[in-house]
């Protein structure tokens, strides 16, 4: 065969392919990687309709329509006590289901495999990922925001700052339980739980309901989970100003948890 | 320059009862080209995830470049190119995205619009991932691996789902590679790629290695009789032309249109066959004689049976 004839015959010049390897600026890394991470989840359509349109819906829905519950609202307008559910709401969709299933099918065409054969190190791998998830909590919260303030929001000002430490803290026990469910299953089962969970939390997980709502001990309980934890935390911050350290607790020992867990879980492919 | 690009001593990988890989020992030099062959499961590409750093051996030792690709994995990943089976990439990137990415990894990567232009990828630069087809999924993996500008490659099954320009085009790359200093390690299929392009060729069956050595070296050792090949159209009578040879020679289609005669070949042997061709109106083309060819020998060596 002629192939391996004269290097004359080759279409590449010699000394194209002479290596000169090193691994690159992790900074540039991080950058490229986060902002690819990013964009994927902004052009993914299911993705947009799940972290924005559903809450938005439900924002709006809910702050024009008479449907809730009055006995919870007290003196507050429907907006102001609804903008902070929603925003939990918007965490749990992006940083959790939406990771999830995003993580299910890219470990099934192979993507975590083909970056794991490069210079990027691992922690770079779930920082990208990381960043990535804080950027869209970020554009989701000043959508969602300005929409509630055309509706009439108006936050505790003396609350904001611990809502954004709630926000940040919320996107990464989300993401971590987000990184343990897809990271370890078929795509199509984590497809199923991600949707069941979300499905779940919202009704019963005192993101839609305040936990004061609930029967029994179970309102107790709900507070004791992720989505109870952030809904709740970020309703006092936003509508009294206050700082609860209850939700922080129970965030962080949710997301080191979940994280420790994962570390074992998490498979390549 | 002192380290061998991959060194396998005494190899062993089990996957529960399964052992993948059964003592296999490998030493491939710097700037070789090393084509790993054997049927499916045979352990070749349990092999080159053990190189890679993704699996742990069970016994054995392995050095890539010298290092330890599990225990040194981070120093030893930026200097090594992989392109894993069936590709790799998040389903909804573009195709140039994802070698952007890649390349971000590397120090001094090469130019990706141009290793996308060069690998005919040009037109699918903002093509999603899960919409190119095999061949082109194939060769952005390939520009992957490549764009880093790494000292060793690990190729499996390269040229898989290609259609024959593009196994022509990577046929070129990889002379050029090695024309460049870079090692090689390629698993393939087909033996005619093992072949023309392979410095080193080592066949593996049930993960254990069964021949070694150069394709020349290997081509010649097996053989006990030298053999008549040709091509000319498909479905000649084979029988007919065995007939019309002395006793104990044995004409058969190997694939269609390609003919071997088995049996010692001497000028009156060649004379009857290109007699036989023109009695029957045809034109007997390639015709060669003298050692089997690389597929030959393996079948040989691994047996012509399928494997389940």
């Amino acid at each position: 065969m002629s192939t391996t004839g004269a290097r004359s015959q080759s279409r590449f010049e010699p000394g194209t392919f002479t290596p000169a390897p090193g691994a690159g600026r992790r900074g540039r890394m991080l950058l490229t990687h986060a902002r690819l991470e990013t964009s994927l989840t902004l052009r993914h359509g299911e993705q947009i309709l799940l972290t924005l349109l559903i809450p938005l819906a439900l924002l709006v829905g809910l702050s024009l329509l008479d449907v809730l519950p009055t006995g919870e609202l007290d003196s507050l307008s429907k907006v102001d006590w609804m903008t902070p559910r929603i925003l939990a709401l918007a965490v749990l969709s992006s940083a959790f289901t939406g990771q999830a299933i995003a993580l299910g099918f890219d470990r099934r065409y192979g993507v975590l495999k083909r970056l794991s054969a490069t210079a990027l190190p691992r922690w770079l791998l779930v920082a990208g990922r990381l960043v990535a998830a804080l950027v869209v909590v970020t554009l989701q919260v000043l959508v969602l925001g300005a929409v509630a303030a055309l509706l009439g929001w108006s936050p505790s000002a003396s609350g904001i700052a611990f809502a954004i430490v709630l926000l940040v803290l919320g996107t990464l026990c989300f993401g971590a339980l987000g990184v343990l469910l897809g990271g370890s299953l078929r795509p199509e089962l984590v497809l199923a739980l991600a949707n069941i969970v979300w499905f779940v939390l919202l009704l019963a997980g005192g993101i839609l309901l305040a936990p004061s709502a609930l029967p029994g001990v179970a309102g107790d309980l709900v507070l004791l989970l992720p989505s109870g934890a952030l809904a709740e935390g970020l309703r006092a911050a936003l509508t009294e100003g206050t700082v609860t350290w209850g939700p922080v607790a129970t965030l962080a020992v949710w997301g080191v948890a979940a994280a420790a867990l994962a570390t074992r879980t998490t498979r390549l492919t | 320059m002192s380290a061998a690009a991959v060194e396998i001593t005494g190899l062993v990988k089990r996957f529960g009862s399964v052992t993948a890989v059964d003592g296999l020992d490998l030493k491939m030099p710097r700037g070789c080209l090393l084509a790993l062959l054997g049927p499916n499961g045979a352990g070749k590409t349990t092999t080159v995830e053990v190189c890679e750093g993704f699996l742990r051996p069970d016994a054995g030792t392995v050095r890539v470049l010298g290092l330890d690709p599990v225990r040194e994995g981070r120093a030893l990943r930026p200097r090594v190119g992989a392109m894993p089976q069936g590709g790799g990439a998040y389903p909804g990137v573009r195709a140039e995205e994802m070698l952007r990415l890649v390349a971000a990894c590397a120090a001094a990567p090469l130019d990706p619009p141009w290793l996308l232009d060069v690998l005919g990828l040009s037109g699918a630069r903002r093509t999603p991932f899960k919409r190119l087809s095999g061949g082109q999924q194939q060769r952005l993996s390939l520009a992957c691996a490549l764009v880093g500008r790494p000292e060793l490659v690990y190729l499996d099954e390269p040229t898989t789902g290609m259609d024959p320009q593009a196994r022509h085009l990577v046929w070129d790359l990889l002379n050029a590679l090695r024309a460049d200093g870079v090692s090689v390690l390629l698993t393939t299929h087909l033996m005619e790629e093992a072949e023309s392009l392979a410095d080193e060729i080592v066949i593996i069956d049930r993960g254990r290695v069964i021949a070694k050595g150069s394709p020349s070296a290997l081509t010649a050792e097996h053989t006990e009789d030298a053999q008549l090949r040709f091509r000319a159209r498909p479905g000649l009578d084979t029988e007919l032309l065995s007939a019309a040879l002395p006793e104990g020679y044995l004409v058969r289609e190997a694939t269609p249109g390609a003919y071997r005669v088995a049996g010692t070949v001497d000028p009156q042997v060649v004379s009857t066959v290109t007699a036989w061709c023109a009695q029957q109106g045809v034109l007997a083309e390639e015709l060669h004689v003298g050692r089997r060819d690389l597929e030959e020998v393996f079948l040989e060596l691994t047996g012509r049976e399928l494997r389940t």
